[in-house]
């Protein structure tokens, strides 16, 4: 048995090692980065401070508006315009609700029980965006309209009776009531809401729903102990998606509504566009910025999500 | 079989299978899992281990047949109504509960509510105890594992099911797994129903083995016995390796039949013939690799009367250690595998040598010869 005990040839003599080449890749980063950064700048951060001042000025527009430092602007235009801002909140609110309540169970079928229909139904969520928002608002107007098939029948039902009880529509109208404001606001942000959550719940491992199966739960209580709180970051993402810019529309509550539904981006729209006040277009935007802030901050925190995305 | 009360905790499948369409994944099926039992369903993938095993679990219906529990038949109910629990492939564990939430599951969909001392004991079981507090994703392979088994055996089920359990740990963990597997099993006492595609793993483990092929059992007994006395060559090649002659059968003589292959005679205990053997007729014989002796032709004559030899050149050998493997042509089988353990080595028996193989006749087993010598070697590898 020769082969055991010779030595193994020799290895072919190892070349020598190649210097580390010169690290070119550390400024790649940044360079990356640059057209995203100026983007910002150029188009968040300046008109931000531009803003910002404008906030804290005053004059007229005959004389020319100077910086004074005038913060008393933020308080009259809160004074003022306070019931808008409740008003939007609660609005988009309703509208966000409404939303999950209607986007889940879709979502839901769509990511499980939807089989070779999936892309179908995706596409038919996705499918009013090929449309202008001002054009499928103005729709609205024609589905809500004085005396048309829907109110007619909404008012045969007696809906109309509990709805005007609540607050919600005047008379026999649907138009230019909370109502068809909140409508206009759940129809136009759903797919906000059907996205992210069909995101996430596609994303939960079919295993979790036979494990909890068969570890004694029910239907229902999988759902409400796995599946759900899997979902959370969907519902979260969904929710902010939903709300922040619903908080700040103004076209839904200017084609569905009348003065009484007016909304901050109403205001916020008018002082800008129609009185010229621009300091007080601009704390307004400030105000409603903060408050979204504020709000989402809150949101997240006690939603608790961050262990989950 | 009759659905009455069974005083016994066996797992009885009676008539089961399920097809899918025109594909057949699990043909009717009788199975009977004695309580208390570490039974292994060992087959390469799509030979329906799986479906059987969700079928037991309620998480796939059967297209027919029973399941019957302890002599309960819980065909018809879901699977949060069986005394079942099942640790599934890659653990399934709930991501946004900690480890000692996911244990507790269990116990709290049944309206228990002080878990804390079960939990606490079940994961000294499996020895995670310090973790409770952690979330899965952070553990390693193996202690997700062990989570997944402690969230099943907390529910002191009838039977728990393994649905391959380490198929996703590497190698020297799922040694160390096996092992720890057995030690519950035997601590507990509740049966265990395993599902996996490593032979190794099975005979480790089981008590039982059932080597399933194409939807149907092909044989069933101990690892031993199965290794031993395969009845078909799937079970042959899937179980270890195996190397076939085609013989014919020249005659009969008290318990044994001496077969004729090629020039020589070759001899195999009735008993271990499972296939009818009538003179004249052929038989595949069988024998493994640890059998046979290896012995350079020119020491043909030291070898001793009454061994079955055969003669052959050798074609490759590796060394691998603790044996070296042999690959031996020979005009009645062509890649003879032979495993020769490196206790005096024969310097000569190289690649080229003419070589004798011999092995004691006890050591031949029979198989009907009108099967593919080569059936489950692809599955096995």
């Amino acid at each position: 048995m020769s082969t055991l005990t010779e030595a193994p040839p020799p290895l072919a003599p190892e070349a020598p090692e190649p210097k580390p080449p010169r690290r070119r890749g550390r400024w790649t980063p940044y360079w990356l980065l640059l057209p995203g950064i100026l983007w910002l700048l150029v188009f968040f951060a300046l008109p931000m401070i531009y803003q910002a001042s404008t906030s804290v000025q005053t004059g007229s527009l005959e004389e020319g508006y100077k910086v004074t430092w005038h913060f008393a602007t933020y308080w009259d235009a809160l004074s003022a315009y306070w019931p808008q801002f409740v008003r939007s909140v609660l609005y988009a609110g309703t509208a966000t609700i409404l939303c999950l309540l209607l986007g889940y169970p879709l979502a839901y079928l769509i990511a499980f029980r939807a089989g070779r229909w999936r892309n179908l139904i995706m596409i038919l969520v996705i499918a009013p965006f090929f449309t202008s928002f001002l054009i499928r608002t103005l729709a609205w107007k024609t589905i809500l309209a004085d005396g048309g098939p829907l109110v007619g029948a909404l008012d045969t039902l007696h809906v109309l009776d509990v709805t005007g009880w609540l607050g919600w529509t005047a008379g026999d109208r649907v138009l230019a009531t909370p109502l068809a404001v909140v409508c206009g606001l759940t129809y136009n942000f759903l797919p906000f809401m059907i996205l992210p959550l069909y995101t996430s719940l596609e994303r939960i491992d079919g295993r979790l729903h036979e494990a909890a199966g068969d570890l004694y739960a029910r239907p229902w209580t999988t759902f409400r102990k796995v599946t759900f709180p899997l979902s959370m970051p969907g519902v979260v993402s969904g929710t902010l998606l939903t709300f922040i810019p619903a908080t700040g529309d103004y076209v839904n509550a200017d084609l569905l509504g009348s003065t009484d539904t007016r909304m901050v981006g109403n205001v916020i729209q008018t002082q800008f566009l129609r009185v010229l006040d621009y300091p007080t277009a601009a704390a307004l935007s400030f105000i409603l910025m903060a408050a979204i802030l504020l709000m989402v901050t809150l949101y997240i925190r006690r939603s608790g999500t961050e262990d989950l995305v | 079989m009759t659905n009455k009360t069974d005083p016994t905790g066996d797992v009885r499948l009676t008539g089961i299978s399920k097809t899918y369409g025109a594909f057949t994944a699990v043909h009717p099926l009788d199975l009977t899992v004695p309580q208390g039992s570490f039974f292994a369903l060992l087959g390469a993938s799509g030979c329906g281990k799986t479906t059987t095993l969700r079928m037991i679990a309620g998480l796939e219906e059967p297209s027919a047949g029973t399941v019957s529990l302890g002599g309960q038949d819980v065909t018809a109910l879901p699977p949060y109504k069986r005394p079942v629990n099942t640790v599934f492939q890659s653990y399934a564990l709930f991501p946004h509960l900690d480890i000692f939430e996911n244990v507790a599951f269990g116990l709290r969909r049944r309206g228990i509510k002080s878990v804390k001392k079960q939990v606490e004991e079940m994961l000294d079981l499996v020895q995670l105890g310090e973790q409770a507090r952690k979330k899965p994703h952070q553990l390693s392979g193996g202690q997700q594992q062990r989570v997944a088994v402690a969230r099943a055996l907390i529910n002191h089920p009838k039977v728990l099911l393994l649905d391959e359990p380490l198929g996703a740990l590497d190698l020297k963990l799922r040694r160390q797994m096996q092992l720890e597997l057995k030690r519950i099993q035997t601590e507990v006492g509740i049966t265990f129903i395993h599902v996996t595609h490593d032979q190794e793993e099975a005979m480790t483990m089981a008590d039982t083995v059932a080597v399933m092929n194409a939807g149907r059992v092909e044989q069933l007994g101990s690892p031993a016995d199965l290794y031993e006395n395969p009845r078909t060559t799937f079970v042959a090649n899937f179980l270890g390796t195996s190397n076939f002659i085609e013989a014919e059968v020249d005659s009969k003589s008290g318990e044994e039949i001496v077969l004729k292959a090629g020039g020589g005679k070759l001899v195999l205990p009735e008993a271990r013939c499972s296939a009818p053997a009538t003179t004249g007729g052929k038989v595949l014989v069988g024998v493994r690799p640890e059998k046979i002796s290896l012995t350079h032709a020119d020491d043909a004559g030291e070898i001793p009367d009454g061994r079955n030899r055969i003669t052959g050149r050798i074609a490759d050998s590796s060394f691998i250690g603790v044996s070296t493997q042999y690959v031996v042509d020979s005009p009645v089988c062509t890649d003879f595998e032979v495993y020769a353990q490196n206790i005096d080595r024969d310097p000569r028996l190289v690649p080229g040598a003419e070589v004798v193989l011999h092995w004691n006749p006890a050591h031949t087993f029979g198989l009907d010869a009108d099967q593919d010598a080569d059936a489950g070697v692809e599955e096995a590898a």
